[in-house]
């Protein structure tokens, strides 16, 4: 039996080392490193070493249970940093449900028709190559002229879009690859037992594109979370995180650790895309078995 | 209609319809480079209900082909094939034929039993009457104990073990087998032809067995078909007539006719004229 992975407890282990590491990297570099940063030519490799532009891993954490105005009464700043997550977590998570029921539906029809596999892969290719920055007003704008009955296109769906944009794309490629993974063997034996494509799609391709699904629901996820905060940026959406980053960031000056906070925050929006994916990964466990590490 | 000319050793028993009827069929394969290989030439072979033929031949003498032609997983390219009077293609829809091949095939992520059912899930038998059947073949098979375990946790003799069981999950009146015990090592392969005898026995099903070794060929059949390659043609058949399967124990392998008939396939298979003329007088090429 080929299994992959160490028991929970190790890799939970593992990855509070990698958490210690980095930040005992960060006081290290910030305690011997030059004031004035490294840099070669015009281009600056690693930071300047100010509190500035560096604060000390406990500043940083220490921020967090303060208000977020440093002078008023506001709430705490973990809890504005939270609540910007889940914001951004849940617009991330509509972008990933939608890129992946596109990805899987792109993916099938490219497995059913040899001929949409060879129409469509390029363009879904090419797609990725526009940059967020280019689509997101256009999405904005388009978004804007919708008004069904009482329904009207609102920001946070141009963010979920957005997202979903990035999402779908390695949802169908890893699909495809996975619908086309059985051997001509089982192929054959379905063919035996005189069923169609359905059956087979059923009981055999979907199945066995599991091993291949699992690593792109974890990309798409990571792409959701990036294109969601990304997106919130360029459209301007109030509420998530992306918008948050820029907000802090101009309090930079005054209050170095508070650009950080919601920095943190998206490392807990990504961290809690990828345990849902885990999640579903444990929940196909099944399917994974024979898995030989790609 | 379905009589084949000129075969040496005929059918056990020649009663109703053949379980397989072939009758000069061809196969070519067609190459972009234009070099088309013919695979199969004029091959005629009759097959009666519950008879064990064995194919053998030196590799890519169509063997495969011959086999993947009466599942209706290729046409021939001129000929006819006929399955208990069905076109191959009928006999396919209506699940005249249980297949295996040397590669187990199991789905991996479906439990010993569930693989067994899966013909019978597909068609849409009911879950009692699954369980009753995949029941019946585990116990057919050995592998009652192993009912829940999943592929990856048995050997490759009891994987195939499965795909027999799951071969015969609708009680085919035929069993097609394309070396399935290639992979396995002499002991296993051993016990596996014993337990195939018996299996045989126990369901009536007639077979046609590929294989490359002349032993289990002779042990296992009735008949053993001879092959030539380039291109694939029936060069002989040999009648072996070791008794009913009843009879057939691990004592036969040392019986003196079980020698007389590896020779005889010998003999054959290196074209030694010692055996009984050739099968055929249109041999031109
Ligand atoms: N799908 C195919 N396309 C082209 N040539 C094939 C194909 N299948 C088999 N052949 C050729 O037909 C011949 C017979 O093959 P096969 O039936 O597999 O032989 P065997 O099973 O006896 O070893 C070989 O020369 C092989 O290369
Ligand atoms: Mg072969």
């Amino acid at each position: 039996m080929t299994r992959t992975g160490s028991p929970l407890g190790r890799r939970v282990l593992f990855g509070v080392l990698g958490v210690v590491v980095l930040a005992a990297v960060w006081e290290l570099y910030k305690a011997l490193g030059p004031a004035t940063g490294v840099v070669l030519g015009d281009l600056t490799v690693l930071p300047r070493t100010s509190d500035l532009a560096m604060p000390h891993v406990w500043d940083m954490v220490a921020r967090l249970f303060r208000p977020v105005r440093s002078s008023g009464d506001d709430e705490m700043m973990w809890q504005a940093v939270l609540q910007a997550s889940f914001f951004s977590l849940g617009v991330a998570a509509v972008g990933w449900l939608v890129g992946v029921v596109v990805g899987m539906l792109l993916a099938i029809l490219m497995q059913r028709f040899r001929t949409a596999e060879s129409a469509l892969l390029p363009w879904i290719v090419l797609s990725q190559t526009v940059p967020l920055i280019a689509i997101a007003p256009l999405v904005k704008r388009w978004g804007s002229q919708i008004e069904i009955g009482s329904f009207s296109w609102e920001n946070w769906m141009s963010v979920a879009l957005i997202a979903s944009y990035l999402a779908f794309f390695p949802v169908s490629i890893g699909a495809l690859r996975g619908l086309e993974s059985p051997d001509v063997n089982h192929v054959e034996l379905m063919r035996t037992y005189s069923v169609g494509w359905r059956a087979t799609l059923i009981r055999l391709r979907l199945p066995a594109s599991v091993p291949y699904l699992l690593p792109a629901l974890r990309l798409a996820a990571a792409n959701a979370v990036i294109g969601t905060v990304v997106a919130e940026v360029s459209i301007g959406l109030r509420g998530g995180i992306g918008r948050m980053i820029v907000e802090y960031a101009a309090a930079a000056g005054g209050d170095p650790a508070k650009p950080w906070a919601p920095i943190f925050g998206a490392v807990v929006v990504g961290l809690l895309a990828a345990g849902v994916v885990a999640l579903i990964g444990l929940a196909l466990t099944r399917y994974r078995r024979g898995e030989t590490p790609a | 209609m379905s009589t084949a000319p000129s075969e040496q050793g005929q059918p056990v028993a020649s009663t109703g319809t053949a379980a397989v009827s072939v009758a000069g069929v061809s196969k070519v394969f067609a190459s972009r480079k234009g070099a088309d290989v013919t695979a199969l030439e004029a091959v005629d072979l009759t097959i009666a209900p519950g008879e064990f033929v064995s194919l053998i031949g030196p590799s890519g003498c169509g063997k495969s082909t011959l086999l993947r032609l009466i599942a209706d997983l290729d046409s021939p390219t001129s000929g006819s094939i006929e399955v208990f009077g069905k076109t191959a293609r009928q006999a396919r829809i209506d699940q005249a034929y249980g297949i295996a091949f040397q590669q187990a095939g199991l789905l991996p992520w479906r439990t010993v039993r569930s693989n067994i059912e899966l013909p019978l899930e597909l068609h849409r038998v009911g879950k009692p009457a699954r369980a009753a059947r995949s029941s019946e073949l585990l116990a057919l098979v050995g592998l009652s104990d192993f009912a829940d375990k999943y592929p990856d946790q048995l050997s490759g003799g009891m994987q195939q073990r499965v795909a027999i069981a799951r071969s015969l999950a609708e009680s085919p009146g035929l069993l097609l087998m394309d070396e399935p015990f290639g992979a396995l090592d002499e002991m296993t392969r051993e016990r596996m032809q014993t337990e195939l005898v018996r299996i045989c026995a126990e369901t009536g099903a007639a077979v046609v067995f590929v294989t490359h070794s002349i032993p289990e060929a002779v042990f296992l059949s009735n008949r053993v078909v001879v092959m030539s390659p380039r291109p694939g043609r029936i060069r002989d058949v040999i009648a072996v007539d070791l008794g009913r399967a009843e009879g057939r124990g691990e004592g036969l392998r040392e019986a003196d006719s079980f020698f007389e008939a590896v020779v005889a396939v010998r003999e054959s298979l290196h074209g030694e004229p010692a055996g009984a003329p050739a099968a055929r007088g249109v041999d031109q090429r």
